[in-house]
């Protein structure tokens, strides 16, 4: 439908102005609703409405006329002179010049900044700020992170029953494998279901070992062949000695015939430094110490027996339980045993008596842990009872250092391949101990617990880095320790060799006065020996011997506490040697032929060297 | 005056000191130990030097302000103390 409306005008009232007026409204068009056209559209319920209720705003870009500024100086060749003042002629400037001088701003202003600058004027000659005044001192970097051992895999033994894992050794190649050897040490503790088997396992690996090795009776030792990383030697606990190469399975490939073993336990096997790199040798409480060669090993090359009469008597012999031998010294060796005494023995000796050396003693209990000093072969260090004691070869009578008596036994030690003041001990308790006796003496450096069972064997990777420790539930656990402890500090080698020597020193010392009061001590037994068969007296009476007795004691009593005030000693060493064989040895006192009670009261009063003596 | 006078004095008197410049506002140098070109020299430049750090310092802190500025250069040192009409420049030669 289209709606229409003309507009007329006429054409001579063309470029006219336009007349305005008013004129009421006119309904031109009507158009009424047509319900049929809703036909053609859909209500639409509900409707979506979007209203936004915000300020309306629109939006102006403006750009103005660009404005440049920049910054110039302007040199002054004559300065800002009034307009009055020509700057070239003198008498102005100067006239200008005096004007100012007068005015007492200028007077006050000047005063005050003149005592400003005169301070930093002499500040400036006082001192040179930039002078090197340290140049001397180096930085010392000293690398404050506490010492610490974290502990890196678990290997636990897959065996239902526990045994102890008795022996560690390290894979010479890269030390990415580790040997461990389990056997139960404890007497008649071994069970039908205990299983026999040994296992290598490879560090990365907890889960399962990767090698099993099957022994007929369990190992108590076990150590890589240094220079074939395949061949192992282990000793085991019926006494036979057997070795396993890797390439070539879980059986051993030849074993010792039991009439030639040893009749007890195999302690400890070590290689020796050969040609032909198949030597052994081992030790055992059987009091033996035999030599074998892997490729026969029917009987052993060598046999001594530890007598230390030198008779080699079996009855006499001392039970072995640790081996030390160094590639460097290769003809002599060391052998620990259960009775405390550490023998060094000769190698090359065309005797066995001669093949023991000497003996040195001083330890209570068996000694489980024997090494020489990588960096000091002269020194050694022995692990038994409740101490650690460090030994120097030429002082035969005690050692030269130790740690102090522990309230559990201590069950294994060893040195650091990389720092010689550095060594490592294993407690009965389940606690390891890194001692630095550069750092300090008294106590461990580091001190973990490592488990709560007992703690008993060591082995310390040859990079100082990483040690295994076996406990007596054959779990083993793989240690990292923290960098300081197994860096070598600048100094250390001057600093521990000054050390061990000046402790050797004291020892001879001590040892030498020790010497010179037993000859005294006999000269003058001899010469009261004579008086008293001049005299003819014969057997005194028991009271007269003990005065008598008591008389000697004390007067060497005051004897020494005289010699001490002049001189400094840490140990009184006294030997009196009467007819009753009174003996202070260490502070304590025994009546060896033993006389009277009254004499052996004396022995409780003088206990320790600090308390009468 | 004459405490001016001994004060210059005494500065320029100093161990290392090698010259004294007193400027005022505009520039111009008012007492002088160097020669005039230099003096001139100084006295411009360190004008804009002083103007420029007492603005940052009192961009920094509106608060604050300057009260010595001091430049140290390999072959001596530069000390400026400025106030609002005059400015007291000496160089020394400090002991090295």
């Amino acid at each position: 439908m289209e709606i229409v409306y003309v507009y007329t005008k006429k054409r001579n009232e063309f470029g006219r102005q336009c007349n305005f007026s008013d004129r009421s409204a006119e309904l031109h068009v009507d158009i009424l609703p047509d319900p049929s056209l809703a036909v053609n559209f859909i209500e639409r319920d509900p409707c979506d409405v979007p209203i936004q209720c915000t300020q309306e705003m629109s939006e102006h870009e403006v750009n103005t006329e660009r404005f440049e500024s920049d910054t110039r100086g302007i040199n002054h060749v004559e300065g800002g002179w009034p307009k009055d003042v020509n700057p070239h002629e003198m008498e102005q400037t100067i006239r200008f010049r005096k004007k100012v001088e007068k005015d007492e701003n200028y007077i006050s202003t000047v005063m005050q900044l003149g005592n400003n600058m005169e301070h930093c004027i002499k500040q400036n000659n006082a001192i040179d700020i930039y002078r090197e005044y340290f140049e001397e001192e180096e930085v010392v970097e000293e690398s404050e992170v506490q010492p610490s051992a974290k502990t890196i895999n678990v290997f636990r033994d897959p065996n239902e029953v526990k045994r102890t894992a008795s022996s560690l050794s390290w894979h010479p190649d890269g030390s990415r494998k580790l040997a461990v050897a389990y056997s139960s040490l404890e007497f008649q503790k071994v069970s039908k279901d205990m299983s026999l088997n040994s296992y290598i396992w490879d560090i990365e690996n907890p889960n399962k070992p990767e090698m099993t090795l099957k022994p007929v009776s369990p190992l108590v030792c076990l150590e890589y062949n240094p220079k074939d990383c395949h061949i192992l030697v282990g000793g085991s606990y019926n006494g036979q000695i057997a070795y396993w190469d890797t390439r070539k399975g879980s059986q051993p490939v030849e074993m010792s015939t039991i009439e030639h073993s040893h009749r007890d336990p195999v302690y400890r096997v070590i290689w020796l430094q050969s040609k032909t790199g198949t030597d052994t040798f081992s030790a055992s409480t059987d009091g033996q110490v035999l030599w074998w060669d892997i490729r026969k090993m029917s009987e052993p090359t060598e046999r001594l027996i530890l007598d230390p009469n030198k008779k080699g008597n079996l009855d006499n012999a001392l039970g072995a339980i640790s081996l030390e031998f160094e590639t460097t010294m290769p003809t002599k060796f060391m052998v620990g045993t259960e009775q405390g005494l550490v023998v060094s023995c000769n190698r090359k000796a065309k005797t066995p008596a001669e093949k023991i050396v000497c003996m040195y003693s001083g330890h209570h209990g068996p000694i489980y842990a024997l090494q020489r000093n990588p960096f000091f072969p002269k020194n050694f260090l022995t692990v038994a009872d409740w101490t650690a004691r460090i030994w120097s070869e030429d002082i035969k009578e005690s050692s030269i250092m130790w740690t102090k008596y522990h309230t559990a036994y201590l069950s294994d030690g060893s040195w650091s391949p990389v720092r010689p003041s550095v060594f490592f001990t294993i407690k009965m308790d389940g606690t390891l101990d890194v001692w630095d006796f550069l750092f300090k003496q008294n106590d461990p450096t580091l001190s973990v617990k490592v488990c709560d069972e007992a703690l008993n064997s060591l082995r310390v990777q040859d990079n100082g880095h990483f040690l295994a420790c076996g406990s007596q539930l054959g779990t083993v656990t793989l240690l990292e320790i923290s960098s300081g402890l197994c860096t070598l500090q600048k100094n250390e080698k001057a600093l521990a060799t000054a050390m061990f020597e000046r402790e050797t020193k004291r020892e001879k010392i001590l040892e030498a006065r020790h010497r010179e009061m037993r000859l005294k001590e006999r000269s003058r037994s001899e010469q009261s020996k004579e008086e008293d068969t001049k005299e003819g007296d014969g057997e005194e009476s028991p009271e007269e011997l003990i005065t008598r007795i008591e008389k000697d004691f004390y007067e060497i009593v005051e004897a020494e506490l005289k010699k001490r005030d002049k001189g400094e000693e840490k140990k009184v060493r006294l030997i009196l040697n009467s007819f009753t064989g009174l003996r202070v040895v260490r502070g304590s006192l025994r009546v060896v032929k033993g006389s009277s009670k009254i004499v052996k009261g004396f022995t409780n009063k003088g206990g320790g060297p600090d308390s009468t003596l | 005056m004459a405490e001016v006078e001994e004060t210059l004095k005494r500065i320029q008197t100093h161990k290392g000191v090698i010259g004294t410049i007193v400027v005022n506002a505009e520039g111009i140098p008012i007492r002088t130990t160097l020669d005039n070109s230099t003096t001139v020299q100084y006295a411009g430049l360190l004008h804009q030097l002083t103007m420029k750090a007492r603005s940052t310092v009192r961009d920094i802190d509106p608060q604050n302000d300057l009260t010595f500025l001091r430049i140290r250069s390999k072959k001596h040192e530069i000390m400026v103390a400025p106030d609002k009409e005059y400015m007291l420049i000496v160089i020394q030669n400090p002991s090295e």
